[in-house]
């Protein structure tokens, strides 16, 4: 065991610096496929919703948005609790290099759910427990990169952002239910946003086709995120002097 | 143990007293923070009653923020910092006496003055009370979480507006519980809820935020 | 396939505004990423050849 988590210290960066490099064309042409697919489903293959019409085809984009940026943040928490746990560096670099995609999921999925919203409920913005909870994941993803930006040293970066995410982690499900909870008093405010229309086979096909094509870019966009990564802290090793001399 | 925890907050209650101008300066922030509303939306009595919970909680965090971010600055400037976590006391109590300090000189002081500011936006004698309740259980979570973010960002450049762009999204609880209190009462509906999740969190943050303090403490001073 | 015609398809039943809004600003959020992924590495390999070259020195 202590054998293992020592290779997962010295060894791990070097290792899946080629590892990635290899898997990255792999991920990110599935990916650009899938989303192909997903798209040609959402416009040519799923019928007309009976109750919202065309603009339903929003949630193609808004529905896997808005799991990714949840379940990235997920992601993160779990390497910064390894790294902290184990100390192991590359789970720190998995946790930085991940952010900035689940912050441009979390922004996508709250523009896509006002352009929904609008046409929908007739607002493009509800103070809802939904709705809240995602703009609050939203801050946390911009205050750990602000963090992180801030500290020159990457050690200490690491760590710092690492339990910025897990108190986070802890919060945004306290958040949900508090403003969920507010909004059983604010009863003005409160449009029930939780009856979805019951759905089509191909509109739940297209769906998970979308989650599974941003799922394959997130990791595509983070391993590339962690070469460079990476490459920078390693830079004194022999290993990335070679990658550096070899182009 | 319970020693050490007594004198971290022992001195710095002496540090407090002190530097004055320090512990002015938050109060009146907060004072002046909550006298700008009125003047901005207008001063219907009924509009100000209904706003009246949110705004001063909201200045309540942005106070409490602000005095947060020289939390371990000065400890941290001349040494003494790094020599209490090196010291055998748990770094724990550090933190937890660190807050605890923080709260008996930011946050009680805050609650005292929220009358005053409570019937400028005549607010009914029980929303009063409520407020100054609420204020009572939420203004330790204040300086709980917050002394998380003053851990974290220790000595970092922009370290104020940073500490607030980290802390302030975690607030949201105590804001909504604490708030939602003082409107319970001028509904009518009574705020044993609102100050019961409000306590359960407030709770919370004191089990977890000292540890996390504790280890960002360590990670900002090695 | 339910568009009869172009223009129908592009105006998404009414909904044109919300549909291409959504998918327009999601197409090029994630294009921008693409690009400043590739530039990013790019950068950084140049920026540590450099670095490494003047440390040499």
């Amino acid at each position: 065991m202590s054998s293992s988590i020592a290779w997962f210290k010295f060894a791990a960066p070097m290792t899946f610096y080629g590892l990635a490099g290899r898997l990255i064309p792999w991920f990110a042409w599935s990916a650009g496929l899938l989303a192909a697919i997903g798209v040609y489903i959402a416009f040519f293959v799923a019928p007309t919703d009976f109750q919202q019409g065309e603009a339903y085809r929003v949630i193609f984009i808004h529905v896997p948005a808005a799991w990714m940026s949840m379940f990235l943040y997920l992601v993160m928490a779990f390497w910064s609790a390894v790294g902290l746990a184990w100390n192991t560096r590359l789970s720190f670099m998995m946790s930085r290099a991940l952010a900035p995609t689940g912050a441009l999921f979390a922004f996508l999925s709250l523009w896509t759910g006002a352009l929904w919203g609008k046409p929908m409920w007739g607002a493009w913005w509800v103070w809802d427990a939904r709705l809240t909870s995602s703009l609050i994941l939203f801050f946390l993803y911009v205050g750990i990169m602000a963090l992180w930006s801030a500290i020159d040293d990457p050690r200490r970066g690491d760590k710092a952002g690492a339990l910025l995410t897990l108190i986070g982690a802890i919060n945004v499900p306290i958040i949900y239910f508090s403003v969920k909870w507010w909004n059983t008093l604010h009863q003005g405010a409160s449009i029930s946003l939780m009856k979805a229309p019951t759905m089509a086979a191909t509109m739940v096909t297209g769906m998970l086709i979308m989650t599974f094509a941003a799922w394959f870019y997130a990791i595509a966009a983070a391993m590339i995120r962690v070469r460079g990564i990476i490459l920078e802290r390693e830079r004194h090793t022999e290993w990335a002097a070679e990658i550096l001399e070899g182009k | 143990m319970l020693r050490f925890l007594i004198a971290v907050i022992r001195r710095d209650l002496k540090l407090a007293a002190r530097r004055k101008g320090d512990w002015l300066t938050s109060q009146f922030f907060f004072v002046m923070v909550v006298s700008m509303f009125p003047l901005g939306i207008g001063p219907d009595p009924a509009m100000l009653s209904k706003v009246a919970g949110g705004v001063l909680w909201v200045a309540a965090l942005l106070a409490a923020l602000l005095s947060l971010s020289r939390l371990f600055a000065d400890d941290h400037r001349d040494g003494s910092l790094e020599q209490m976590l090196l010291s055998p006391n748990p770094p724990v109590l550090l933190a937890l006496g660190k807050a605890l300090a923080h709260w008996l000189i930011y946050g009680i002081p805050l609650l005292l003055i929220a009358p005053v500011l409570g019937v400028q936006f005549a607010l009914p004698g029980d929303a009063i009370g409520v407020l100054m309740l609420s204020l009572l259980v939420g203004t330790p979570v204040l300086s709980l979480l917050g002394s998380v973010g003053a851990a974290l960002t220790l000595g970092l450049r922009g370290g104020g507006v940073l500490l607030t762009l980290l802390i302030l999204p975690l607030y949201v609880p105590a804001l909504i519980f604490g708030a939602g209190a003082v409107d319970a009462t001028l509904a009518g509906v009574g705020a044993e809820a609102n100050l019961s999740l409000l306590a359960a969190f407030m709770v919370m943050t004191l089990l977890v935020s000292p540890w996390v303090a504790a280890a960002a403490l360590r990670v900002s001073i090695e | 396939m339910h568009w009869g015609s172009w223009s129908e398809f592009w105006a998404m039943g009414g909904y044109g505004l919300y549909v291409w809004g959504s998918y327009g600003v999601a197409f090029f959020a994630v294009l921008i990423e693409i690009i400043s992924l590739i530039r990013g590495q790019k950068h950084t390999l140049q920026r540590l050849r450099r670095m490494r070259n003047w440390e040499s020195e």
